[in-house]
C-alpha cells in the first residue's frame, strides 16, 4: 500500500510539473456563428503544431467580449463589430483598444420555401416585410397568401446585423417567430409554404434563397462567392476576431497570422467566404 | 416502579434534542452524530432555496425599486476639452468610480474619450431615447414608439431603444399553461378515477407504471418532437396559419404535466377510506356513480393540489415552449397564434444581455415573478395535501 501510494504521489507531481511547463495555450470564444469555423482551424493548427492546444467555445459575441474584458480568453470571436460601450469596458479593464482582425466575410440569405414563385425582392420590400408593413405575398408579386416571417433570437449577432442593415435600426414585426439558430429558420420554413427568413449558409433542402436587389434599378443579385466578395450581393458582413493588444505576441500572434494567410482561407471556404487578397496576411 | 417499557418511551423522548447526547446516545455518539448530520442535510435544502431566491431577488432589485434609467442625452464633450472637466465631471461622463480614476493615466482617460465620442455619434436620434424605458410604466402599459401608428405592447429588448413591455411575456406564459391545463387535468383526472377506482386490481399494477413513465421523457426530446412531428401533424389536422403556437406547445406541455396530475390526484382518490365505496355499492350503485359521486368530492382536496401542482410545472418548464411555441411576442388570446414564454425569454436572452444592465436585469425580474409564482403554487399544494393527509389518518 505504501509503495503505491508512493507511486500515485510521483504521477501526481509529474501530471502538475508537465502542465506547468506545458506553453501554447490559447483560449479562444464568442460567436457562435464563428464556433465551428474556429474549431475547423484550432484543429488543423494543432495538426502542424502539437505543442500549442487551442480552446474553442462558444456562447455568443457578447459573451466572447465580456471573456476579453475579463481576460479569462485570449482571442474574442465575433460575427459584429465590438460596440463602443464593450471598447470603453476592455479600457477600464486592461487600458487599451482590442485589436480588431477580419477573418472571414458572410453574406446572408434570405430564405423563402421552395414553391414560393417570388424569386428576388429590393431591400425596401424586405424591410417592409420583415417590420410587419407588407403582410401578403401578393403584394410582392407572389401568390395570395399572408406572410409568416422567421427571425433569429434577439441574441444572436444575425439578428443584429439584419436589424441594422436592411431595417435601418427599425423594430422587427411583434408577430415575427424567433429561432434559435439558421438550421431552425431552414427547417421552419421548408415546412412553411408561406414563411420568409434570414440566416447565413443553408444546410437543408425545401428552401431556396431569394436574389436580393439594393434598389428598383439595380440587378438582382445571388448569394455566391463572386457575388459577396466584390460586394454587389447586398447583405454581407465580416467575421471578426479581436485579441488584447497586449497579449497578441508569440503563439497567439502566429495563429491569429495563420488564420488570415492563404492555408487559414482554405479552411474558411468550407463555411463562409474567405477573405479578399488584399485583407490576407502574407 | 418504571418497567422496560416505560424506561425506553422516556430515553427515545430523551433522544430527540441536544439532551440526548446526555441519556439515551452514551452509548452510541455515533448514532447521535449521524442524526445531526441528516438534520443539518434537510435543513440545508431548505436554506438552498431561500439562498437562490435571495439571489435571483438582489438582482432584479434595482427594477423594483425603480433605479434603473436607460435614457440617454448625454452632450458630447470633445476629447480636446478633457483637461477643462473637474475629476467628478470626468469620472461621470466617462463611468467611472473614483477608484477606476485613480488608477488610470493620462494616456487611456484619453482612449476614454475617444470611445465615448465614437458612442455618442453612433447613438440614435429619436426622440424616445430620453424616455426611461425600464420604469413600470413602460413595463405594463402600451406606448406609441416612433414608427408605430399606435400605442402597442413590445418586448424588443435590442434595439437603439430598447423596449421592456412584459404583457407579451405574461399572456403567452398564461396561455400556453391554459391550454396544457385544458388538455391535461381531463385525460390525467379520468385516467386517475379509473385507475383507482374502476380497474381491475391486476390492470392496476401496470397501468400506474405506465402512466407515469411519461415524467421520464426529457423535457427537451418532448419539445423536440412537438416541433418536428407535432407541429406538422397538428397543422394538417386544424390548418391554421402559425405552424408553431400556443396550441402545439400547450398540447406538449399537457403531456408534460400528465404524471404530475396523475400520481398525485390517483393518490388522492386512492386515500378516500374503502369504507365509502363500499358503503354505496352495498346500497346499489354502480362502480361509476360510486367513484364520480362519492369518492371524487371526497378527494376533491387532493385533486384540486394536483392541478395546482401542474399548474406550477407547466408555468415554469422552458424547453417545450423554447422549441415549440415559435417564440413571437405578441399580445392575442388567440390559441392558435405563436406566442413567447418568460421562460423562453430568458432561457434565450440571457447569453447576450450585459451583466448588470437593464436587460441582464429585467430578466431577472421575470425569473422572480416565475420563482414567486411557483413558489406559491407549490406551498398552496403542499398545505392542502397536509391537511387532507391529516383529516384522513383521523388526526383533525
Amino acid at each position: 500500500m505504501k509503495k503505491l501510494k508512493s507511486r500515485i504521489a510521483i504521477a501526481l507531481a509529474g501530471m502538475v510539473i508537465a502542465g506547468a511547463a506545458h506553453a501554447g495555450n490559447i483560449t479562444v470564444t464568442g460567436s457562435d456563428t464563428l464556433v465551428i469555423l474556429a474549431q475547423k482551424w484550432a484543429e488543423v493548427y494543432m495538426g502542424k503544431h502539437p505543442e500549442v492546444k487551442i480552446q474553442v467555445s462558444g456562447g455568443g459575441s457578447g459573451v466572447g467580449f465580456a471573456a476579453l474584458q475579463k481576460q479569462s480568453t485570449d482571442i474574442a470571436d465575433a460575427s459584429r463589430p465590438i460596440k463602443p460601450a464593450e471598447k470603453a469596458e476592455c479600457v477600464k479593464a486592461f487600458g487599451k483598444v482590442p485589436t480588431e482582425y477580419k477573418v472571414a466575410v458572410d453574406g446572408l440569405s434570405v430564405y423563402v420555401n421552395d414553391s414560393n414563385p417570388v424569386k428576388e425582392l429590393t431591400e425596401a420590400q424586405l424591410a417592409d416585410i420583415f417590420t410587419g408593413k407588407t403582410t401578403n405575398w401578393k403584394d410582392v408579386g407572389g401568390k395570395d397568401m399572408p406572410i409568416t416571417v422567421y427571425s433569429r433570437e434577439n441574441s444572436s449577432g444575425t439578428y443584429e446585423f439584419f436589424k441594422e442593415h436592411v431595417l435601418k435600426g427599425k423594430d422587427f414585426m411583434a408577430g415575427a417567430q424567433t429561432m434559435p439558430g439558421t438550421a431552425a429558420v431552414v427547417q421552419a420554413i421548408a415546412n412553411d409554404a408561406k414563411g420568409i427568413g434570414y440566416g447565413g449558409a443553408a444546410y437543408g433542402g425545401g428552401v431556396k434563397s431569394l436574389a436580393v436587389k439594393k434598389d428598383e434599378q439595380s440587378p438582382a443579385v445571388l448569394p455566391t462567392e463572386e457575388t459577396v466578395l466584390n460586394h454587389t450581393y447586398p447583405i454581407w458582413r465580416y467575421l471578426y476576431n479581436y485579441v488584447n493588444p497586449a497579449v497578441d505576441k508569440g503563439e497567439v500572434a502566429a495563429y491569429l497570422k495563420w488564420i488570415r494567410s492563404d492555408e487559414g482561407q482554405q479552411v474558411t471556404k468550407e463555411f463562409y467566404y474567405p477573405l479578399p487578397a488584399d485583407l490576407r496576411a502574407k | 416502579m418504571a418497567t422496560t417499557a416505560d424506561h425506553d418511551k422516556l430515553n427515545a423522548r430523551r433522544s430527540i434534542g441536544w439532551k440526548g447526547m446526555q441519556r439515551g446516545h452514551r452509548t452510541h455518539p455515533l448514532e447521535w452524530i449521524a442524526e445531526k448530520g441528516i438534520l443539518l442535510v434537510s435543513l440545508s435544502a431548505i436554506v438552498m432555496v431561500f439562498l437562490i431566491f435571495l439571489f435571483v431577488a438582489r438582482e432584479a432589485l434595482p427594477v423594483f425599486t425603480g433605479q434603473l434609467n436607460t435614457a440617454s442625452g448625454q452632450k458630447v464633450i470633445p476629447v480636446a476639452d478633457m483637461e477643462k472637466l473637474s475629476p467628478a465631471e470626468l469620472e461621470a461622463y466617462l463611468g467611472l468610480t473614483p477608484e477606476q480614476d485613480a488608477k488610470m493615466d493620462a494616456d487611456t482617460k484619453r482612449t476614454l474619450m475617444e470611445v465615448k465620442l465614437e458612442e455618442l455619434k453612433e447613438a440614435s436620434t429619436d426622440k424616445d431615447t430620453r424616455v426611461n424605458t425600464a420604469s413600470w410604466r413602460y413595463f405594463l402599459r402600451p406606448f406609441q414608439w416612433t414608427g408605430y401608428n399606435k400605442p402597442v405592447y413590445i418586448w424588443q429588448p435590442v434595439s437603439d431603444i430598447q423596449k421592456y413591455n412584459i404583457v407579451p411575456l405574461l399572456i403567452g406564459s398564461l396561455k400556453a399553461t391554459l391550454v396544457a391545463l385544458l388538455f391535461s387535468v381531463p385525460l390525467a383526472l379520468g385516467a386517475a378515477i379509473y385507475v383507482s377506482q374502476l380497474a381491475h386490481p391486476r390492470a392496476r399494477e401496470w397501468l400506474k407504471p405506465g402512466i407515469e413513465l411519461l415524467a421520464g421523457i426529457p423535457s427537451v426530446v418532448l419539445g423536440f418532437f412537438a416541433l418536428i412531428v407535432m407541429a406538422s401533424v397538428l397543422q394538417s389536422v386544424f390548418h391554421y396559419q402559425s405552424r408553431l403556437n400556443a396550441f402545439v406547445a400547450g398540447i406538449a406541455l399537457g403531456l408534460a404535466i400528465i404524471p404530475v396530475i396523475f400520481s398525485i390526484a390517483e393518490d388522492a382518490l386512492t386515500s378516500v377510506p374503502r369504507s365509502y365505496t363500499q358503503a354505496a355499492l352495498a346500497l346499489g350503485s354502480s362502480k361509476w356513480q360510486a367513484a364520480w359521486k362519492i369518492v371524487l368530492p371526497a378527494a376533491i382536496p387532493g385533486v384540486f393540489a394536483a392541478v395546482v401542482l401542474g399548474f406550477g410545472r407547466a408555468i415554469g418548464e422552458t424547453m417545450v415552449v423554447l422549441m415549440a411555441s415559435g417564440n413571437a411576442s405578441i399580445v392575442s388570446w388567440n390559441i392558435f397564434d405563436s406566442t413567447r414564454t418568460m421562460t423562453a425569454t430568458i432561457a434565450a436572452e440571457m447569453a447576450e444581455a450585459v451583466v448588470g444592465g437593464p436587460h441582464y436585469r429585467i430578466l431577472f425580474m421575470l425569473g422572480t415573478v416565475l420563482f414567486v409564482v411557483t413558489f406559491v403554487s407549490n406551498l398552496v399544494a403542499g398545505l392542502v395535501i397536509m391537511r387532507l393527509k391529516s383529516k384522513l389518518e383521523g388526526k383533525r
